[in-house]
């Protein structure tokens, strides 16, 4: 019977083109106007770690000044000092920690064909690696000496491999960075966690490093520091290391635990760490520690654009419309054919039959309506990409899971919306329409 | 007979009832996002409007990095500033650390008074020359300019900041709202809670590099040359009409040395801006879009519904013109119908609109919508309505009164 009736719904679109085709497009504009948002939003609202949410703790220490609170909330500043990050990172109280931050500076090639470019750098510990599940093309991370070592060890990005490299396999060669030689550990391949979770100071969305090197060479190669810098108080003194001394914060910290259940322990040696550093004479906050997992961190951060959740919003209404715009369509279009109805009833089909019959047919504009909003959200998602820019690069690619989602939600609403003319046209009787 | 007969028209409309409705929720709705995504619109055109005290319309920046050994920072940036102010087309140049709403740039807290834990007022610092003023194309408008000896080093050997600042008159009246700000000139401030600096000059306007900040308008011009890390940013005012030439003339100037330097960055303020404020182009755009699909969507629905009204009333309109309804009669009423309708649909509109906007309010911290939006957006839908069924409307009219004795 379900393919009769998939039968019938054809010859009903084919004797009314025209009504048929605006019932489609109208949900078409609606499904692809909410399908372009909700891609945005579901991106955006991303946690790119799930596997590791409850283990991995992005860490802060109220370090800020005595007469105010370094944000409106009363809560700690976003990152640390690093005077705080590199005593955390020497305690390895953690299974894994990697203290963090950005720099940047010029590679210059061995290569005299590749010209010398400006790159961005994040300069940090060798757990960072394994910590963030970051995948190698070729080597790996540094050892741990080069950590304390302050070796000069490189592990590239893919794209400065290439860049460099040609994408061969460079581990053992040797670049220039900002001026001194370094040697190849490893090479990443890609790797573009949105949101870039692990430091949302500056561009949530952007790009993760074009090279990782150690965090201890920031002292002896006086490295800039990118990213927020911010201070309560000045430094002490002049020249890099007075400034790196200083109470202003740069720096992230990250650490991995064995498993939740070890966060109260973790807690415990900051606010102990915290402690010693009151006794030296800094930190003069009360005691207001905090650990955030990847997701508390992202939602703590609010990373979802106001725009974006508006554009949701309104896009949500706008399907509403065009449903609206179809259950009006679709009832002259029954009711158009009253004649047929009634000639179904005469002849035994029951009203339920009829109700079946016309459910098939509105599921049928549901499913033309969905595939053709996802061809709409794909141009939507374009745009989005032309006007945002480089911003919305990856935020707008369309996943298996999003394009089951648009033919789901065109689905049942339009058999919602259908619901109504439906039963309207299931309730036409039949004498009525067979007279005259 | 130019009466308006309503009687009829509501006993019709009550017999089909659905139509009506569904049409009168369309416009409802319709009308509360247009209105909302108008009113969104005209403040982020406001937000764009906003200017930014450069004059933008001829300036552009460059960065220059040395890599190479031996580089000589100091050097090579009096160097090219001499060699960039003495290119045609160049009306003037200057070092500065961060361009005006930009992105990214430097902010400090400034006292009155002297001390921990007082009362401060937080500003962007600009660090420029003495060409730094006529550079931007602001306006001294109290005070003097810095003169070639008031440019410090900052080359990390020497604690503080420069003696003698320049304010805008947005910072003057925040630090002293109780002065004139040609008052200020002449007063003391404290930057890093006790370390005084002295007001010589306050220009017009110059707003920070953050668009979204609450103290946009708050900037300072700090007398420095930033040297040891071998990074320069240059902002070049080029003469009127010349920036794309003199853009093209100080990128291949700079990169004469390109063996011992990276020249990059070369972006007009144009572009800066554009970049600065896409995210409210965008929406901008993605909302004019979003208005037009809806009205179209909304229009056809109105078409839709007379049109369907008309077929099915062909023997009543028939009977109407054969007991002597003129054609304009037949018009006026479906006219009027529509009417009925849109009042319908305009006041539900209303309150979705204002409800709408109060959520928006409420979840974003948009503005509240003034409230003339709101008849406007009404008249606009009656237009729309008019102009929706009149198609309709005429060809209902054209139905002869012979209509009435046939079958259909």
């Amino acid at each position: 019977m379900f393919f009769y009736y998939i039968k019938l719904a054809m010859l009903s679109f084919k004797r009314n083109p025209i009504l048929s085709l605006l019932m489609v497009l109208a949900i078409a504009f609606g499904i692809g106007a909410l399908m372009t948002t909700i891609t945005v939003n579901y991106l955006m609202s991303n946690n790119p770690i799930k596997e590791k949410n409850d283990v991995l703790y992005h860490i802060q220490l109220d370090s800020w000044s005595p007469y105010e609170a370094a944000r409106d909330d009363d809560a700690p500043p976003l990152q640390l000092t690093w005077t705080d990050v590199n005593n955390l990172q020497q305690a390895e109280q953690a299974f894994r920690q990697a203290a963090m931050a950005r720099s940047g500076g010029i590679i210059e090639p061995e290569n005299p064909d590749v010209k010398p470019f400006q790159s961005s750098f994040r300069l940090t510990f060798t757990d960072f690696f394994p910590m963030f599940n970051v995948p190698f093309i070729y080597g790996a991370g540094w050892d741990a000496s080069a950590d304390q070592n302050a070796e000069h060890v490189v592990v590239l990005s893919r794209d400065v491999n290439d860049r460099i490299f040609g994408g061969e396999n460079s581990v053992g060669e040797s670049v220039t960075i900002s001026g001194e030689t370094f040697q190849v550990v490893g090479v990443i391949d890609e790797w573009h966690p949105v949101p870039k979770f692990f430091d949302l100071n500056t561009g949530d969305f952007g790009g993760t490093a074009d090279v990782f090197i150690p965090l201890s060479l920031k002292l002896p190669m006086e490295l800039p520091s990118w990213g927020n810098t911010n201070c309560w108080k000045p430094p002490e003194g002049t020249g890099f290391l007075a400034f790196l001394n200083s109470e202003c914060v740069n720096y992230q910290f990250w650490v991995e635990l064995t498993s939740p259940q070890d966060e109260a322990r973790y807690h415990t040696f900051l606010d102990s760490y915290v402690e010693q550093q009151k006794a030296l004479g800094r930190f003069p906050r009360p005691l207001n520690n905090r650990m955030s997992n990847v997701q508390e961190w992202l939602e703590y951060n609010e990373v979802v654009a106001d725009d974006a959740q508006i554009m949701m919003w309104l896009s949500m209404m706008f399907l509403l419309v065009c449903l609206l715009n179809t259950i009006g369509l679709m009832l002259s279009k029954f009711i158009g054919k009253s004649g047929e109805i009634g000639l179904r009833r005469a002849v035994g089909a029951t009203r339920g039959d009829l109700f079946m019959q016309h459910l098939v047919e509105t599921a049928c504009i549901g499913v033309a309506g969905g595939l053709l909003g996802l061809l709409f959200s794909y141009f939507g998602l374009q745009g989005v990409r032309t006007l945002y820019g480089e911003f919305a690069d990856r935020l707008t690619t369309l996943d298996s899971n999003m394009m089951l989602l648009a033919i789901g939600i065109s689905t049942i609403t339009t058999i919602i919306a259908g619901i109504y003319p439906t039963w309207r046209a299931s309730a036409i009787a039949p004498a009525g329409q067979l007279k005259g | 007979m130019t009466q308006l007969n309503l009687g009829p028209i509501f006993r019709s409309l009550l017999r089909n009832k659905t139509g009506a409705i569904l049409i009168a929720l369309q416009i409802a709705f319709t009308m509360a996002i247009v209105l909302n995504a108008l009113f969104i619109i005209g403040e982020r055109n406001d937000l764009m409007a906003r200017s930014s005290g450069v004059d933008e319309a001829n300036s552009f920046q460059i960065s220059s990095t040395g890599f190479a050994t031996g580089f000589n920072h100091l050097n090579t940036l009096e160097e090219d500033l001499r060699e960039i102010r003495a290119l045609p087309g160049v009306r003037n140049a200057t070092t500065i650390n961060s361009v005006p709403i930009s992105g990214g740039g430097w902010s400090m807290s400034f006292q009155v008074e002297s001390g921990e834990n007082k009362p401060s007022t937080p500003s962007s610092i600009y660090m420029v020359d003495e060409q730094g003023i006529d550079t931007l194309g602001v306006e001294l408008v109290a005070g003097s300019n810095f003169t070639k000896t008031d440019i410090r080093l900052r080359d990390g050997t020497q604690e503080g900041w420069p003696q003698n600042v320049i304010v805008t008159v947005a910072l003057a009246n925040d630090m002293f709202p109780e002065l004139d700000y040609a008052e200020t000139v002449g007063k003391t401030i404290f930057i890093n809670n006790t370390e005084p600096m002295q007001i010589i000059g306050v220009i017009d306007q110059l707003q920070a590099p953050w668009i979204g900040w609450n103290k946009l308008e708050n900037a300072m011009l700090s007398p420095e040359y930033i040297v040891g890390d071998n990074w320069n940013r240059y902002f070049i005012r080029a003469e009127e009409g010349m920036r794309d030439q003199t853009m093209r003339d100080v990128e291949e100037l700079l990169a004469k040395r390109a063996d011992e330097r990276l020249v990059e960055n070369l972006r007009s303020f144009e572009e800066i801006r554009e970049d600065s404020y896409s995210r409210h182009s965008a929406m901008i755009q993605i909302l004019y879009v979003v208005m037009i699909i809806m009205i179209a969507i909304t229009g056809k629905g109105i078409v839709g519904l007379a049109s369907f009204n008309v077929n099915r009333r062909l023997r009543q309109i028939g009977t109407r013109r054969a007991l002597g309804a003129s054609k304009a009669n037949i018009v006026q009423y479906f006219m009027t119908e529509n009417v009925v309708i849109t009042t319908l649909g305009v006041i539900v509109g209303i309150a979705l609109t204002i409800g709408l906007n109060m959520t928006l309010v409420s979840a974003f911290e948009l503005g509240r919508m003034p409230w003339y939006f709101l008849p406007l957006g009404g008249l606009c839908f009656y237009l729309l309505g008019q102009v929706a069924v009149f198609g309709p409307a005429l060809k209902a009219s054209s139905i002869p009164p012979a209509m009435a004795t046939r079958n259909v």
